[in-house]
C-alpha cells in the first residue's frame, strides 16, 4: 500500500552532526559493504575498472564551504541518505505498492520483486536519496539497516545501522524519534537538530545539527604585554648581516 | 531532467491519440465504415503506441501489469487504469460505428471524457512532484489538455476548434516558459535551505562524493541540453502554433492539412524535449547544479 500511515508505532532514524563529521566517508563504504551483502540486491558497480565507473550507494557524502558575512570561510562535510520522510513522496508516487513506509518503525522500504523500476519515486524525492539499480534495473534505498537492527543473531552493540556502527568520529546517532527520552531526540533538543529542505513538506526523521559556532581569538594575547622581542637590536652575525642586506 | 526519449513519445504521442478519441467520440467528424476504421486506427495506433514506449522507460516493464494496483495514491497507477478503462470503451464504441453503422451515443461521451481524463493523469505524474519546481504547477496539466485537444481536433480535421484550441495552447506554452523560468527561484528551496547551513552564510559546493557520474546526475542533472533553449522555443511555438493556424486560415485541401500535421507534430516534439531538458530537480542543488 503506497497512501503512508497516519501515525508510526516507533520512529526509526539517525542524527547526522555536522559538527563532528570529518569527511572520512567510512559510513559511505560500511553502507555499501553490508547493502552489498545482506538485504536486497547488491549494490551493482558497472564499469568498475574501466574509463567511466558509475555505482550504486546508498549513502554519499557531501562536501560544502559556508561563507559567513563576516569571518573566515569553513568547510562542512554533509553526509546524506535516505530521511524515512513521515510524508514521504516517494512513497505516494509509486504505483505498485513496491515503496512503502512501515507502521511499526516508520522506515520507508522498497519490496524489490514488486518494483517496476520506473524511476518515479526518484524523480519525487527531493534528498537524491534513492538510486536505480544499474544491474538489477529496480530502486535502492537505506533500509535503515533493517537486516541489522533487529538481527538478535549480531552483539548487541551491532544491532544499529551500519552507517552509525561504523563512523569513527560519533558523528552518527541511530534511536527511535518517538520516545522523548531517546538519545536522539536528547540531542536534537540541545543542539538545534534541523530538517533539510523543510519547504518541500516532507517531514524528514532524520535531523542534522548544525556545526558549533566558531570560537574566536580575542584582538590581544593576555600574556602579549609579557613577552619582549628576545633582542631589541640584533647582535652579532644577524647584525650584520642586518646591515649587509639594507646595503645593498 | 533527462529528455528520455520514450517518455516524450509517450506523452507526446497518447496525447495526441486521446486527443483525437475525444472528438472521435463526440462525432466530430461523424464517419462509419471504413473512414471510421481509418479514423480510430490512427487515434488508437497514437494512444496504444504512446503506451508501449512509456513501457521502454521502465527498468523493469515485464513487471508492469503490477502497476494497476495503487491507485488510491499514485498518479502513475491511475493513469495506466484510466487509459485502459478507455480504450476498452472506445474499442466497444469504435466496433458499433465501423461494422454495425451504430452510435453507442453513452459510450461515445463516457470515452471522451475519460480520454480527457486519462491525459489529465499523464501530466498529474509531473505536475505533482515537488520536487520539480517548474512541473509543479496547474499549468502543467493546462498544457497537456490544450496540446492534446488542439491535436486531436487538427487530426479530426475539426478546423474551427483547432484554430481556437492551437490558440489557446500557445497562449499557454507561453506561461508555462515564462512562469517556469522563476519557478526554482520562487519554490524556496535552495542549497542553503537543503543542507540547512544558510543560518552560517552562504552555502557552496566544494566537492562532489565521487569523482565519477551517478544515476542522481545522469536522470536529473541535464545541463547541456538547455543551452539553445531560446533558439528551440521559437522554432517550437512557430511549428506546434503558428505554421497550422496559417496554413488552416488560408484554404482547406486536405494537402495542406497534412503539412500543418506534420509541423504540428515535429513542434511538440520539440516543446516536449523542452519540457523534460528544461526542468530542473532540486537534488541537482546539492551538487551545486540546477
Amino acid at each position: 500500500m503506497t497512501t503512508l500511515p497516519e501515525k508510526t508505532e516507533r520512529k526509526l532514524g539517525l542524527v547526522i552532526d555536522l559538527d563532528t563529521c570529518v569527511g572520512c566517508h567510512a559510513c559511505v563504504i560500511s553502507c555499501k559493504g553490508w547493502n552489498t551483502e545482506n538485504y536486497g540486491s547488491p549494490l551493482a558497480d558497472v564499469d568498475a575498472y574501466g574509463e567511466n565507473p558509475v555505482g550504486t550507494f546508498l549513502n554519499r557524502v557531501h562536501s560544502y564551504e559556508v561563507t559567513p558575512d563576516e569571518g573566515t570561510s569553513q568547510l562542512v562535510h554533509f553526509p546524506k541518505s535516505c530521511l524515512h520522510c513521515e510524508d514521504a513522496p516517494c512513497v505516494t508516487v509509486c504505483p505498485t505498492g513496491a515503496s512503502y513506509k512501515r507502521f511499526e518503525d516508520g522506515i520507508v522500504l522498497v519490496n524489490e520483486s514488486d518494483c517496476i523500476g520506473c524511476g518515479l519515486c526518484a524523480w519525487a524525492c527531493p534528498y537524491g536519496a534513492r538510486e536505480m539499480d544499474g544491474v538489477e534495473k529496480v530502486m535502492k534505498k537505506c533500509t535503515l539497516c533493517v537486516d541489522r537492527i533487529y538481527n538478535e543473531n549480531l552483539e548487541p552493540e551491532d544491532q544499529i545501522p551500519s552507517c552509525v556502527r561504523t563512523c569513527p568520529a560519533g558523528a552518527r546517532h541511530f534511536g527511535d524519534f518517538n520516545d522523548p527520552e531517546s538519545n536522539v531526540n536528547k540531542l536534537v533538543l540541545k543542539r538545534g537538530g534541523m530538517d533539510l529542505m523543510p519547504e518541500q513538506q516532507t517531514k524528514p526523521v532524520n535531523k542534522y545539527l548544525p556545526p558549533r559556532p566558531k570560537d574566536t581569538l580575542g584582538e590581544i594575547d593576555i600574556l602579549a604585554p609579557l613577552l619582549k622581542p628576545v633582542a631589541e637590536k640584533p647582535g652579532s652575525f644577524i647584525g650584520w648581516l642586518n646591515k649587509q642586506l639594507d646595503k645593498i | 531532467m533527462h529528455p528520455s526519449p520514450s517518455v516524450i513519445i509517450f506523452t507526446a504521442l497518447s496525447g495526441l491519440g486521446f486527443g483525437l478519441l475525444v472528438f472521435l467520440g463526440l462525432k466530430m467528424p461523424d464517419v462509419t465504415g471504413i473512414l471510421a476504421f481509418i479514423f480510430f486506427v490512427i487515434g488508437f495506433g497514437l494512444a496504444v503506441g504512446g503506451l508501449i514506449s512509456s513501457t521502454f522507460h521502465l527498468g523493469r516493464p515485464e513487471r508492469s501489469l503490477k502497476a494497476f494496483k495503487q491507485w488510491r495514491s499514485s498518479w502513475l497507477s491511475r493513469e495506466a487504469i484510466a487509459a485502459v478503462f478507455t480504450l476498452s470503451v472506445m474499442a466497444v464504441y469504435a466496433i458499433g460505428r465501423i461494422f454495425f453503422d451504430y452510435d453507442i451515443r453513452i459510450l461515445g461521451i463516457v470515452g471522451a471524457i475519460m480520454s480527457i481524463v486519462t491525459v489529465f493523469t499523464t501530466s498529474m505524474i509531473y505536475a505533482q512532484l515537488k520536487s520539480i519546481p517548474r512541473w509543479n504547477t496547474k499549468l502543467t496539466p493546462a498544457y497537456f489538455l490544450s496540446l492534446s485537444l488542439a491535436g486531436g481536433a487538427l487530426l479530426a480535421i475539426q478546423i474551427k476548434f483547432c484554430l481556437l484550441l492551437l490558440l489557446i495552447s500557445g497562449f499557454i506554452q507561453l506561461l508555462v516558459w515564462i512562469k517556469g523560468d522563476r519557478a526554482l527561484a520562487l519554490s524556496g528551496t535552495t542549497l542553503e535551505s537543503g543542507t540547512g547551513l544558510g543560518t552560517i552564510g552562504r552555502v557552496r559546493a566544494f566537492e562532489p562524493p565521487h569523482t565519477g557520474t551517478n544515476y542522481l546526475l545522469k536522470e536529473f542533472v541535464h545541463i547541456v541540453g538547455r543551452k539553445h533553449s531560446a533558439k528551440l522555443r521559437i522554432i517550437a511555438l512557430f511549428l506546434m502554433i503558428g505554421t497550422p493556424i496559417l496554413l488552416l486560415s488560408l484554404s482547406f485541401s486536405h494537402f495542406l492539412a497534412a503539412l500543418a500535421v506534420i509541423s504540428h507534430i515535429a513542434g511538440l516534439f520539440i516543446s516536449r524535449w523542452l519540457f523534460f531538458a528544461e526542468a530542473e530537480h532540486v537534488v541537482g542543488l546539492y551538487y551545486g547544479k540546477r
